[in-house]
């Protein structure tokens, strides 16, 4: 059985609706990507040297990064001559193989937020300007209410003009409190007293808003090391996740990103955000085998739900859907 | 994880080439391949890449080798010259409508920064065009927006026009055209919610609020960081709204910017402004060298002389050169030069902007000791007007009061003697050599500021 008949099974047997969601928010990514992928298939007959070039293209328009997408060739060429392959027929599935096995690099990923059995725990969001840190805050907590957890969200985010009002309509539509200080203060002090206010209640997570910084502005990655050891002071082992939000558009830039807020803040997951346009969100490989850094999220839509756990199978499945489809007709026939 | 250079990228391919008279096919080939994988890191769409790649190519193929430059040296000219000419053409700032009100339309992604952009354009209108512009809040489905541009609007005192979140952008820009024309105002900047490209319903909505206000001008506004999707969000914004000009984002973080030629040469249409900073004053025209050479990692020679410009007083330099000439330089004078070179900001910001910064041995990691400079200005601070003339009757006793004074260490006070000791002499070599026109030479006394 090839690799992606299994990897349906396995997907339809757990969560249909989920699956379709991932469906239908990368569809516009996957209708760019994948009808390429079967147009280069239809075009070459024969797996040739051209043929990799075609497809090194391919992924290097995804933003996947030049480092990552000649790991990945060099490895196809090496399955493809150890398995004999010699025309293109087939050969989806050896392609979707290796970005599921890259993407994992050897090891199960546990996905899931280290959320504490007993006691508080503090997730704090990271990341540059603009890319939906608050907007995931307000799925987050919606996601986490839903679970049956108590949350509350700390607007650490006193730079921005309305980051704050923001906020509070979020906490107001997932219908959790929002402790807040005025515009200016000093973020650490907000933390402080967000983590106070959590423990009095004895709420299950506390979620923390930070305002978005470019990572080569020094000043402003010590003031997030600086709310960060706060927060670490305050409650032990926390913060218990940092996620980087990143924005499914940008380029390799994703990589610089990822690195520096790592080094001042140790990030533990990746929210990759806006993947329902068209960018192809293929820096989410480069980082993950490079920095070994885990997709936790992904955002696939406006709406409060559209904020699915990340899988790598369904996300490669996603993507070569329409792939799959096509070679189960081809069978058929 | 600095990416290379282009220039570093060819070093290998160069070495090759060089002492030959002609480039060859082969040769540009190869070379070409390297100026491709640089230009994709920098998230040059690739098929402007290979478009780009085959004009350059062509260019290249068969020139001299000038006696001045090296081969690779030419490349690197002929790809930046070639960069530099596409993202160039005219430098219009803004149009303006011969009938006021000028209605200006901010379009583009979520995220991309088109509020803070909308802030930052009302102030360069008033400051630079002494307009008296009216901002609309058009963004009625991201929670707050609203109340951004409010709170902007309230920071700049320039009037927000705003109806809430209940009614239809549509209707709030027409609202609006009638209370520009009601208030005098003569530019309208309607700040619109940030959508995806593909989102039909809401493309709609733009093309809605184009037809009604027949904007003279209708920005797309981009995050300079963005991969190679810029093409398609370019593309289909300017083929649904017909985009006038970009604004190109957070251009003040370290991503090379490729997006910029991505969307320029798709569109077609000019960058008007970057946007360099989150303060309201932060929106700065668009210089196609500077990018050009952002784009290769050449470093950006350019913007760090105008940082220096900015900050350095002339006078203080005529003062010092006079100084170094006679060779009266102080401490006093050291402690000046120290302050200077802070105020143009945290010093590893101006090490990145140095072309070849990067690439010095020890150097890519090097993190500025910021307080090895409060050390050394502490020290200054603490000895008397005579000890800093004269600083030959610093003895043993001196240094202990010094060291005290200062918090530091009698090795510290030693230690920054010897170094304005070792700048003195230098500044003497230095002059030496202006006349014989010799040009080796080293910042002297700033290599302990680095760890």
């Amino acid at each position: 059985m090839s690799f992606l008949k299994k990897l349906k099974e396995k997907i339809t047997g757990t969560n249909e609706s989920v699956t379709e969601k991932f469906k239908e928010g990368l569809s516009k990514t996957r209708n760019q990507f994948t009808s390429r992928v079967n147009d280069l298939v239809a075009r070459f007959r024969e797996v040739d040297e051209e043929f990799f070039e075609e497809l090194e293209e391919l992924l290097l328009q995804a933003d996947v990064g030049f480092e990552t997408v000649m790991e990945l060739i060099d490895q196809l060429k090496l399955e493809v001559q150890r398995k004999n392959i010699k025309d293109t027929a087939g050969i989806q599935s050896v392609i979707s193989e290796k970005l599921v096995e890259i993407y994992k690099a050897g090891e199960e990923l546990d996905n899931n937020l280290n959320i504490q059995e007993d006691g508080l725990t503090v997730v704090l969001l990271v990341g540059v300007n603009g890319v939906g840190k608050t907007t995931t805050i307000g799925k987050l907590a919606a996601r986490l209410t839903a679970e049956g957890k108590t949350v509350m969200l700390a607007a650490g985010d006193t730079f921005r003009a309305g980051a704050i009002d923001q906020l509070v309509v979020w906490g107001e539509r997932a219908g959790v409190e929002v402790i807040r200080q005025s515009e200016g203060s000093d973020p650490a002090a907000v933390m402080y007293d967000a983590i106070r206010a959590a423990k009095n209640r004895k709420v299950d997570v506390l979620i923390c808003d930070t305002a978005g910084r470019l990572q080569n502005k020094v000043n402003l990655m010590k003031e997030l090391e600086k709310v960060h050891r706060v927060i670490s002071k305050e409650v032990e082992g926390a913060p218990h996740e940092v996620l980087l939000t990143l924005d499914a558009t940008t380029g390799q830039n994703a990589l610089v990103q990822a690195q520096t807020f790592k080094d001042a803040t140790n990030v533990t997951g990746i929210v990759l955000t806006k993947l329902d346009g068209t960018a192809k969100g293929g820096i989410v490989l480069a980082i993950r085998s490079k920095l070994n850094i885990p997709v936790k999220f992904v955002g696939l839509g406006e709406g409060v739900d559209d904020l699915q756990p990340f899988d790598p199978e369904k996300y490669v499945y996603g993507l070569f859907a329409d792939g799959l489809e096509q070679e189960e007709n081809d069978t058929d026939k | 994880m600095a990416f290379e250079g282009l220039a570093q990228r060819l070093q290998g391919t160069i070495q090759k080439i060089t002492g030959k008279g002609k480039i060859s096919e082969a040769d540009v080939k190869e070379m070409m391949r390297e100026v491709r994988f640089a230009l994709i890191e920098a998230d040059v769409n690739l098929k402007v890449v290979k478009e780009f790649v085959k004009t350059v190519s062509e260019r290249a193929i068969g020139q001299d080798v000038m006696k001045s430059l090296t081969p690779g040296q030419q490349v690197v000219k002929i790809v930046k010259d070639e960069l530099t000419n596409l993202m160039g053409g005219e430098q219009n700032p803004i149009q303006f409508s011969r009938k006021p009100p000028t209605v200006i339309m901010m379009v583009g992604l979520q995220g991309a920064g088109k509020t803070t952009t909308t802030g930052k354009l009302a102030t360069v209108l008033r400051k630079r065009h002494n307009k008296n512009p009216l901002l609309v809040a058009a963004d009625v489905y991201r929670p707050a927006a609203i109340q951004q541009l409010e709170t902007l609007g309230k920071q700049l005192t320039v009037p927000v026009f705003a109806l809430g979140t209940d009614v239809s952008p549509v209707e709030i820009v027409r609202q609006a055209l009638e209370e520009a024309e009601k208030e005098h105002h003569d530019v309208v900047i309607i700040d619109t919610a940030g959508r995806l490209h593909v989102d039909e319903e809401l493309m709609q909505e733009l093309k809605d609020i184009r037809e009604l206000s027949k904007p003279e001008e209708v920005f797309l506004v981009v995050d300079a960081m963005t991969g190679q999707d810029a093409v398609n969000v370019a593309q289909s914004f300017d083929e649904t709204v017909g985009v006038t000009g970009i604004v190109l984002t957070k251009l003040d973080g370290d991503t090379r910017g490729g997006a910029a030629l991505s969307i320029r040469s798709v569109t077609g249409k000019p960058i008007k402004f970057v946007g360099m900073g989150e303060k309201m004053d932060a929106l700065e025209p668009f210089h196609p060298e500077r990018m050009a050479s952002r784009i290769l990692g050449m470093g950006d020679v350019m913007s760090l002389i105008e940082k220096a410009q900015e900050n350095v007083d002339e006078e203080k330099v005529k003062e010092l050169e006079l100084k170094f000439r006679t060779q009266s330089f102080t401490l006093d004078d050291f402690l000046d030069q120290l302050q200077q070179v802070k105020k143009m900001g945290p010093l590893e910001e101006l090490l990145k902007m140095m072309p070849g910064a990067g690439k010095i041995k020890g150097l890519e990691n090097a993190k500025v000791d910021e307080g090895q400079m409060g050390r050394v200005e502490a020290v200054i601070h603490s000895m008397t007007k005579q000890e800093r003339i004269t600083p030959d009757i610093i003895n043993a006793n001196r240094r202990k009061r010094i060291a005290k004074g200062s918090g530091t260490s009698i090795q510290d006070v030693n230690r920054l003697l010897k170094q304005f000791e070792d700048m003195k002499k230098m500044v003497k070599q230095m002059t030496g050599m202006q006349q014989k026109g010799k040009k080796k030479m080293k910042m002297p006394g700033f290599d302990s500021f680095f760890k």
